[in-house]
């Protein structure tokens, strides 16, 4: 067994996180300011910092994931890092020409208080940022929060940032897409095009993460929002955040300092999420959903119907970000499976508000749990004492479906030891088609693979 | 792709950094010149903003040297990141017994105090010694080991204290603490010397435990990553050579507390390790070599040369028969792929030991190394043990502890006369030695130590290897260059590497990078500019 010291025995624990359903803030902060265009993204820590998220972000990816960090040693914890920070900024500015550095912090800047305004201005000062170039920052220290927060942050702060106010609004809808894949960013602005709505999409990793192989490395990609884009949603009509806890305090920013409203909703997980969130850019644009993508949710819903019985009544665990469990939750009590243990590491209370909503009636038994200590580890013993029929969460759940032979979907952050999840949507109906057909294919095959040979079936 | 092209200078690698960052980084850049003495600059800050592929203090302590030990809950005290960055990411494979009590395995799950801002506030070692208590109250271990994050030490959790306390109250689990905070240091090799340091302190010598057999070793600086160790151990057990521990590759609490009743230490990687080899020699009388077990020629040199340590005539010729059951393997994996890799061109730019210990088996694959260098490397690394007495302790080397150790009174033990000792070096047996990586590289080749991404893509512009070995985060971006990236710290998720075995599956994995067709995929043929023939039939034609 690989999780051999799992048991079903649930002791209380008040300090040990084991097996976390979450990581830190500043890698949220990295992967958002890669959906900038030109941005180089920097670390203000130690160099473990950056690299560990570097890596994390290249072993999900795939791609080339460039960062600089400011390398603080003992001295610089001491006395501050400011020389570190003033350095790096002429160094990335001098070797690396990027539009813009997007500096997050980390729990060791946090700690020691540096000001990472008062930094910026004084490399400023020191005419170490080039004309027409920026600089943005975002705090997001580690022991706050989770990497979804991180994620909020930066998006937050590059609007507050960069988006300029406007008198005059234009006819033009922001859309905050939240942590999702590039391949969901893409399907988004897919969906928008089709209803022919004018739109800014932020962050934008889609042609940053998921480049075509050319033969040249690009440090900066074609892909990502590009800056006068972002300072252009200053006179967008509306903004749309898809997920409160990733893009709620991005559409706050913006209302805040540019008197944009906004509208928060569910990522468009699943039939009900995007029937909504498709119906609220209907009802606040005018534009109207055309019959193609109409077609697409008949087609969903077709599948749905002709597969029904392999899905009732499926006993699903699932970890990750609130921002996506809860419509996936939806999603899987809508077709008839029942979500019965939900863990995230992310904290927030209406998490629990929201899942006791959607399962309450339909799925009494589930547990959900969200939070310091709302662990994997805690989901494993949940599933010790009743096992489950699938799960779905990201690589580390492998472990899990190995020795509970359950089959496994994986979804979420990160997946180390596939490919597809960049490329192809989770998103809207097509991506509530790639799921179902996963869904199904790891659920078939256990049966084919269990199935008596007298009952191994042809046609299913 | 592997003509050969003017070598660049060692300006044009650094011409577009600010005059400062140009001055300093050619210290680190060395243009081989065989046959003088020289100095490359190591182990020394990396500058801010340069993109580096070095990794931190924390990460060379937990993750790298206590990280392959199965039975010790390795706990991280600080935010989640740091505990979940290095959870079962590095591939150190291990095998836990089958009876119970040594069958715990704790690698595949991570442990934290996540900790939160009310902690950093109000401090977290309340938190530590409740998240010790509840580790040892669900799971029982041996050991825990606690390991300390940036904010641990800025804050002054004295964790030391707590693991003191609670080892005290547990009675029957050790607790131990390491200072390992990312800042400390310039890269992953303080971690090292911590990690070391604290298993020399806390467990080393604890056990009592005498295992039988005639010719007992320990193996250094060996990780076991995709099953290296395996390979290893395997080849020391037919040859008759018992291994004590390994540090920490496959190892085990026990077998660290009962290490010290080795009579040799074989030392891998020496970056990482050597601390405990000197200390291990001081304090119990146990002498150390230096080997590689990485190519065909190199494992046989160092079978070879443990054996020669020992100079008992059945050993020897065991190693012998060992070695000549082997090479024919060997021999004819070579002769199959050298066709497709003789001639070829590498570089490689990884660890502490590895842009060394691989170039043995590029050579045995005929393909030349044209330029290497290590992340955390210090100059003995590079110019030899030579070097020792000329390095100077910098403020960031000081910071980290020295241990005053001295001979054991009750266990330090002769395990050989300076006589035989005079013998073996006069036939050029070498002890505690080790040349460093500069030695192996040709005249013209380029030696660089911490390689920024910048000088990294001028590399490959301007040599176009054929052959990039590195790490995870220099992956892509070399391939996205149309160069193949061979990963030397995860052996891209195959191996092992070690051995003969090893070798053989080194060859036929660089003969698949080498004989790939993928590459040429790159471009569409109108981007190429290649004229696209379509045959095209008129309907009226095809009628008639």
């Amino acid at each position: 067994m690989l999780l051999r010291h799992t048991t079903a025995e649930i002791k209380p624990r008040e300090a040990l996180t084991v097996n976390p359903a979450k990581t830190c803030q500043p890698i949220g902060a990295l992967y958002a300011a890669l959906g900038i265009h030109g941005c180089l993204p920097h670390s203000h820590g130690s160099q473990g910092c950056c690299s560990y998220h570097r890596s994390a972000l290249t072993r999900h990816y795939k791609e080339p994931i460039m960062a600089g960090t400011s390398s603080f040693t003992e001295g610089s914890s001491v006395f501050g890092g400011q020389m570190n920070l003033v350095a790096a900024i002429n160094n990335m500015f001098t070797i690396y020409d990027p539009e813009v550095i997007a500096i997050h912090t980390t729990c060791l800047s946090e700690t020691i208080g540096d000001d990472i305004p008062q930094i910026v201005s004084k490399a400023a000062e020191e005419g170490k940022i080039p004309k027409g170039k920026c600089v943005i920052h975002a705090n997001t220290p580690s022991y706050v929060g989770s990497h979804v927060t991180g994620f909020s942050a930066m998006c937050a702060q590059t609007l507050r940032q960069l988006a300029a106010p406007a008198q005059i609004k234009e006819c033009r809808f922001n859309v905050i897409p939240g942590w999702v894949e590039p391949g969901d960013m893409r399907e988004i602005k897919r969906l928008l095009k089709a209803m022919k709505l004018p739109f800014t999409l932020f962050p934008d990793t889609s042609d940053v993460l998921d480049a075509p192989q050319t033969g040249h490395h690009e440090m900066y990609p074609k892909g990502g929002t590009t800056i006068p884009a972002i300072r252009s949603m200053g006179a967008a009509e509306r903004t749309f955040c898809l997920g409160e806890w990733a893009s709620q305090a991005a559409g706050e920013a913006l209302f805040k300092y540019c008197q944009v409203p906004f509208e928060v909703l569910d990522l468009p997980i699943g039939i009900r999420a995007t029937d909504r969130f498709l119906s609220a850019l209907t009802e606040y644009s005018g534009f109207t959903v055309p019959d193609s993508i109409t077609d697409e949710r008949g087609r969903l819903v077709d599948m749905i119907t002709d597969m029904q019985q392999y899905l009732y009544g499926k006993r699903v665990a699932l970890w990750g970000d609130p921002d996506w469990l809860i419509p996936l939750a939806e999603f899987l009590s809508d077709i008839d499976m029942k979500p019965v243990y939900i863990v995230s590491g992310t904290a927030g209370k209406s998490f629990d508000e929201r899942l006791g909503k959607i399962l309450g009636s339909v799925v009494p038994e589930a547990k959900f749990q969200n939070g310091e200590r709302a662990d994997m580890f805690l989901m494993h013993q949940w599933i010790k004492q009743e096992g489950v029929d699938l799960l779905i969460g990201n690589s580390y759940g492998k472990y899990i479906a190995r020795d509970e032979d359950t089959p496994y979907v994986r979804m979420g952050f990160p997946i180390y030891d596939r490919v597809g999840h960049s490329y192809f949507p989770s998103v809207g109906y097509a991506g509530g088609m790639r799921l179902l057909e996963k869904i199904l294919s790891v659920i078939m095959d256990k049966q084919d693979r269990d199935a008596p040979e007298e009952s191994f079936e042809l046609v299913m | 792709m592997s003509e050969a092209k003017k070598p660049i200078t060692v300006e044009q690698l650094v011409d577009v950094y600010p005059a400062k960052v140009a001055r300093k980084r050619q210290g680190s850049i060395i243009l081989r010149e065989p046959g003088s003495d020289q100095e490359i600059q190591a182990n020394v800050r990396t500058i801010p903003g340069i993109i580096t592929q070095r990794g931190c203090t924390y990460a060379g302590c937990k993750g790298v040297v206590l990280g392959p030990t199965r039975d010790i809950i390795n706990l991280t005290h600080g935010p989640i990141g740091c505990g979940f960055y290095s959870w079962l990411t590095r591939r150190n494979q291990t095998r836990p017994g089958t009876e119970a009590g040594t069958d715990e395995n704790f690698m595949t799950y991570c442990f934290s105090t996540d900790m939160q801002d009310s902690n950093i506030v109000f401090g977290g070692e309340k938190k530590l010694r409740q998240a010790i208590q509840e580790a040892y109250d669900i799971f029982h271990p041996k050991a825990i080991g606690v390991f300390a994050t940036c904010p641990v030490g800025l804050i002054g959790d004295d964790i030391h204290a707590v693991a003191r306390e609670m080892k005290e109250k547990f009675g029957d689990c050790n607790v131990f603490a390491f200072s390992c905070e990312g800042y400390k240091g310039v890269s992953q090799s303080a971690g090292h010397h911590i990690a070391n340091n604290q298993l020399f302190k806390h467990v080393i010598g604890n056990g009592q435990k005498q295992v039988e057999g005639k010719f007992k070793i320990n193996m250094l600086g060996e990780y076991n990553i995709g099953g290296d160790a395996f390979v290893i151990e395997d080849l020391l057990e037919r040859c008759g050579i018992t291994l004590l521990s390994s540090f920490s590759g496959n190892s085990s609490y026990e077998k660290f507390e009962n290490s010290h009743m080795a009579d040799l230490n074989a030392v891998m990687c020496h970056r990482s390790i050597n601390y405990v080899a000197d200390m291990m020699e001081t304090k119990f009388g146990i002498p150390w070599i230096k080997v590689n077990f990485i190519g065909a020629k190199a494992s046989a040199k160092s079978l070879r040369k443990i054996g020669e340590y020992f100079g008992d005539a059945e050993l020897l010729a065991r190693i012998e028969t060992v070695i000549a059951e082997e090479m024919p393997k060997v021999d004819a994996a070579l002769a199959e792929v050298l066709p497709k890799t003789k001639g070829k061109t590498t570089m490689l730019f990884v660890g502490g030991s590895r842009a060394h210990h691989y170039q043995e088996l590029f050579t045995e694959l005929g393909m030349k190394t044209l330029a290497a260098g290590y992340e955390f490397g210090h100059r003995d690394d590079y110019e030899g043990r030579k070097v020792l007495p000329d390095i100077k302790v910098d403020s960031d080397s000081r910071n980290i502890e020295e241990l005053e150790v001295s001979p054991d009174p009750e266990r330090y033990r002769l395990r050989m006369s300076d006589e035989r000792k005079q013998v073996l070096a006069s036939k050029g047996f070498l002890f505690k030695d080790y040349e460093g990586l500069m030695e192996e590289m040709d005249k013209g080749s380029l030696v660089i130590d911490d390689l920024s991404h910048h000088e990294m893509e001028v590399l490959i512009k301007s040599h176009k290897p054929d052959v990039f070995c590195a790490g995870i985060k220099e992956k892509y971006a070399v391939q996205k260059m149309g160069v193949p990236l061979k990963q030397l710290h995860s052996y891209d998720y195959g191996g092992p590497y070690a051995g003969f075995q090893g070798a053989i599956n080194f060859y036929k994995d660089i003969a698949m990078i080498a004989g790939s067709r993928v590459w040429s995929l790159i471009g569409a043929p109108w981007e190429k500019g290649e004229a696209l023939r379509a045959q095209y039939v008129r309907p009226e034609e095809r009628s008639a």
